[in-house]
């Protein structure tokens, strides 16, 4: 397999994750807003914070109000994570790859780009948000079935495997650190009630809600939904279970020394997170933490098999 | 209300569809009855259809405009243009006679060139060429056969004669969109081809995958081929990747090739270079090799051509054979058919003035109204007069070019292009001009589509079939009549 098409089709994975993790994202945050108490100031911004894009936001918009906040996660095209620009970089790779993937994968991605382009308004505007989200959604899932039903599980697999994992791990890392930053600016304020609706709604974010409760079988607390989020082998966007994933699909990969060393130098159990007090600065350290590892092994990746800049 | 095919007037063209009298010609019979059957709201639906899928399908070509390139829906109209079968056998028998008798006369200019020795054709003609390569002589490609992929544009006249315009033997495009107009007609007019004996048009891609296998400097059972492209920007790009995925085949770009020290080529992939036997290049000989062609070229590969001369690597096209793909060498098919193969041409050349021959120029320049002039060696429907929609000025400044560079420009009566109803406009149908571009393949053996891509002038009256100039294309159907 060409280098150059290796790096393609991680990317193509990566974005799609994007695309569907920021739709998700935006999907679930109106309805932690409904549920928190009007006093305490946790507000849409929040999310350009999680995504680490704060001076980009900031160049583009004054108010840091809910229709600003969408509107650059969804549609901006100055931001490139935004969910359209992340679906116009899927469709970009599934374009310059159309060699590797089934036929179907390209009118599929057309689709969903026409889709997301032609009612993005739709997104904006809060009253058909969740239908419009819910079909984006709904379009990637049905080009990962696609991909997964209809793809050889070759080395390009490999490729779309392991830039999914990675995607889903950053992302998680952000939607925990997006909990702990809302609880930590209620300003110890935080009732039982509050810390509650946070870190459902982090399970929320994450499709996790359901897996949570029927692995810990108890409530929502807040350190049994950090540890679940890090450790747990077997929920698919659970950290741990994105970096075995990873270390499988590049055990099938050639030359694989390299990336292989860096996944198992990832630690997850290396803060004790026990209680409430646990998940202050230490842990949004922690996190910021395992972001910058997973930039390095971003970089790993691409020093291995992709092709030299 | 269905469409009105009473209104419809092929005025004095050949109509493919339709006879003078207003009939439907054979081929078209059942076709014509069916879009009848239909009402005009059905027809706007099924148009619409069409629509909707070129753009899932993501069929698109670039048009470079000063404001950037655009990626254009492909236009298209739904309304087949029918060949009879029969027809079409002659043809195509046409065909590959033209591209064996051109490929030898590639083969002779490389070599002994005895053709010119023999005074058949004038020696200025190789030696003022833009696209003779002095680096190809004395090279002997497999089974002796330079122009391996070739898209030879016919005409109908208005004596129903089929005619060729010219050879592309360089790097002909269009033949993805003449698979994807099949496909786009499936989906919106399934019904026709449960009734209609019409020839399927997809074993082209496994015949492309075959020929150029063939082509393979190692005997091994699976030779690794790639097509490559100059990249996303091309306007070709859709159809680079659209034939790599159809052959299973590596889409490669030259930053993703390399020639080693011994003289092979290989391509970059994750677990390091492999070596690669053909390539189906889609960038133009001078952009190859930069060590041989242009030094500025970071489209090609540094030591291609060097790999090719060694025979480690099998290039189709091979590069030099646009020697014969000039407007000039075009005049002289005909004798080049008589020279080599002892035959009599099936096809016919339009008829072609050339302007270095001095009686011939003088005609040329005292009927520029009515002629139209081409450029020997430009492709694309650039650079071309038109004499009967031109004006005193563009006739002027043709002139001066023509003076000036006589050896650059041929000249040929406007033809009337034969026409086929198109949709218009709210189910109004009116005639339009257009051409048929069928595919040769030469390799060890001699292939050609069933068919070809049909290209249409989408504004009234006009003759430039191009896409980069308002062109659009319909499905090609060759239709078994049961005649014999």
């Amino acid at each position: 397999m060409l280098s150059k098409v290796a790096e393609r089709l991680y990317w193509t994975s990566r974005y799609l994750e994007r695309v569907e993790n920021t739709a998700r994202l935006v999907n679930v945050y109106d309805k932690l807003l409904f549920d928190i108490p009007n006093e305490i100031d946790i507000g849409w911004y929040n999310l350009v914070i999680l995504n680490s894009a704060t001076e980009l936001f900031e160049d583009r918009y004054k108010n840091q109000d809910e229709r600003n906040v969408v509107k650059f996660m969804l549609s901006d095209d100055t931001n490139p994570s935004s969910m359209l620009s992340a679906l116009k970089m899927v469709r970009e790779n599934i374009r310059t790859s159309r060699d590797v993937v089934p036929a179907e994968t390209w009118e599929l991605i057309n689709e969903v780009y026409l889709f997301a382009k032609n009612n993005i308004q739709q997104g904006i505007n809060r009253s058909q948000r969740h239908e419009f989200l819910s079909e984006v959604i709904k379009g990637c899932q049905m080009l990962s079935g696609l991909l997964y039903g209809t793809m050889s599980h070759d080395a390009g697999w490999q490729f779309m495997k392991l830039g999914r994992d990675l995607e889903r791990a950053d992302m998680t890392t952000r939607i925990l650190d997006a909990g702990a930053f809302g609880l930590l600016e209620a300003n110890g304020d935080a009732s039982v009630n509050l810390r509650q609706i946070v870190w459902g709604n982090v399970l929320r974010s994450a499709s996790a809600y359901m897996a949570y409760r029927k692995t810990i079988k108890g409530p929502v607390y807040g350190p049994e939904v950090a540890n679940f989020m890090l450790e747990d082998p077997h929920f698919p966007r659970a950290i741990q279970f994105c970096l075995t994933q990873m270390d499988v699909a590049a055990g099938k990969l050639p030359k694989n020394e390299n990336v292989h060393k860096k996944i198992k130098s990832i630690k997850l159990d290396a803060l004790k997170i026990e209680s409430d007090t646990d998940l202050g600065n230490d842990f949004r350290d922690f996190l910021n933490d395992l972001q910058v590892q997973f930039g390095s092994l971003h970089e790993a990746i691409a020093e291995t098999w992709f092709p030299v800049p | 209300m269905s469409m009105d095919w009473k209104r419809y007037e092929p005025q004095d063209f050949f109509d493919e569809l339709v006879t003078p009298a207003g009939n439907p010609r054979l081929p078209a019979k059942r076709l014509i009855s069916y879009l009848n059957s239909l009402s005009e709201e059905e027809v706007e639906t099924r148009r619409q259809m069409a629509e909707a899928t070129i753009q899932e399908m993501g069929v698109s070509f670039t048009v470079y405009t000063e404001e950037g390139n655009i990626d254009r829906a492909w236009p298209f109209d739904i309304i087949p243009r029918t060949i009879s079968a029969k027809q079409w056998e002659k043809t195509a028998a046409g065909l590959k006679q033209r591209l064996k008798a051109l490929n030898m006369f590639i083969d002779d200019l490389y070599h002994d060139q005895k053709i010119i020795k023999d005074g058949v054709i004038p020696e200025h003609i190789i030696t003022a060429s833009k696209n003779f390569r002095p680096e190809c002589v004395g090279i002997s490609p497999p089974f002796g056969v330079w122009a391996h992929i070739c898209g030879t544009d016919l005409v109908r006249d208005s004596d129903g004669e089929f005619y060729v315009l010219e050879d592309n033997l360089r790097v002909p495009s269009g033949v993805s969109y003449m698979l994807e107009n099949r496909a786009i007609t499936k989906r919106v007019l399934p019904e026709l081809f449960e009734n209609d004996r019409i020839l399927p048009v997809d074993d082209y891609c496994s015949n492309l995958f075959d020929m150029l296998a063939s082509l393979s400097p190692r005997t091994v059972k699976k030779p690794v081929v790639a097509v490559l492209t100059p990249g996303i920007f091309n306007s070709a790009y859709f159809e680079h990747a659209f034939l790599a995925q159809q052959m299973g085949v590596e889409l490669v770009e030259g930053s993703d090739l390399v020639v080693s020290d011994d003289d092979c080529v290989y391509m970059r992939t994750i677990s390091g270079l492999e070596r690669v036997d053909v390539i189906y290049r889609r960038i133009d000989d001078l952009f190859l090799d930069p060590e041989v062609f242009r030094k500025d070229s970071a489209l090609g590969v540094p030591g291609l051509m060097r790999a090719w001369q060694k025979g480690n690597v099998g290039l189709a096209n091979a590069p030099g054979a646009g020697v014969a793909d000039d407007k000039v060498v075009y005049a002289y098919v005909p004798d080049i058919i008589r020279y080599y193969l002892d035959e009599e041409p099936i096809i016919k050349n339009v008829e072609t003035y050339l302007c270095e021959d001095e009686e011939q120029r003088a005609f040329v320049l005292e009927n520029l109204d009515k002629l139209v002039v081409k450029p020997a060696n430009e492709s694309g429907g650039y650079g071309m007069l038109v004499g009967p929609h031109s004006t005193k000025k563009d006739q002027a400044a043709f002139a001066k070019l023509i003076k000036e560079n006589p050896r650059n420009y041929i000249a040929q009566p406007t033809l009337k292009l034969s026409t086929a109803p198109t949709i218009v406009e709210k189910g109004a149908l009116e005639p339009r001009h257009l051409d048929l571009r069928p595919f040769i393949l030469q390799g060890k053996n001699i292939y050609v589509t069933t068919g070809g891509l049909t290209r249409v002038a989408m504004r009234k009256g006009s003759l430039v079939v191009n896409s980069s100039q308002g062109g659009g294309s319909k499905d090609t159907w060759i239709v078994e009549t049961g005649e014999v």
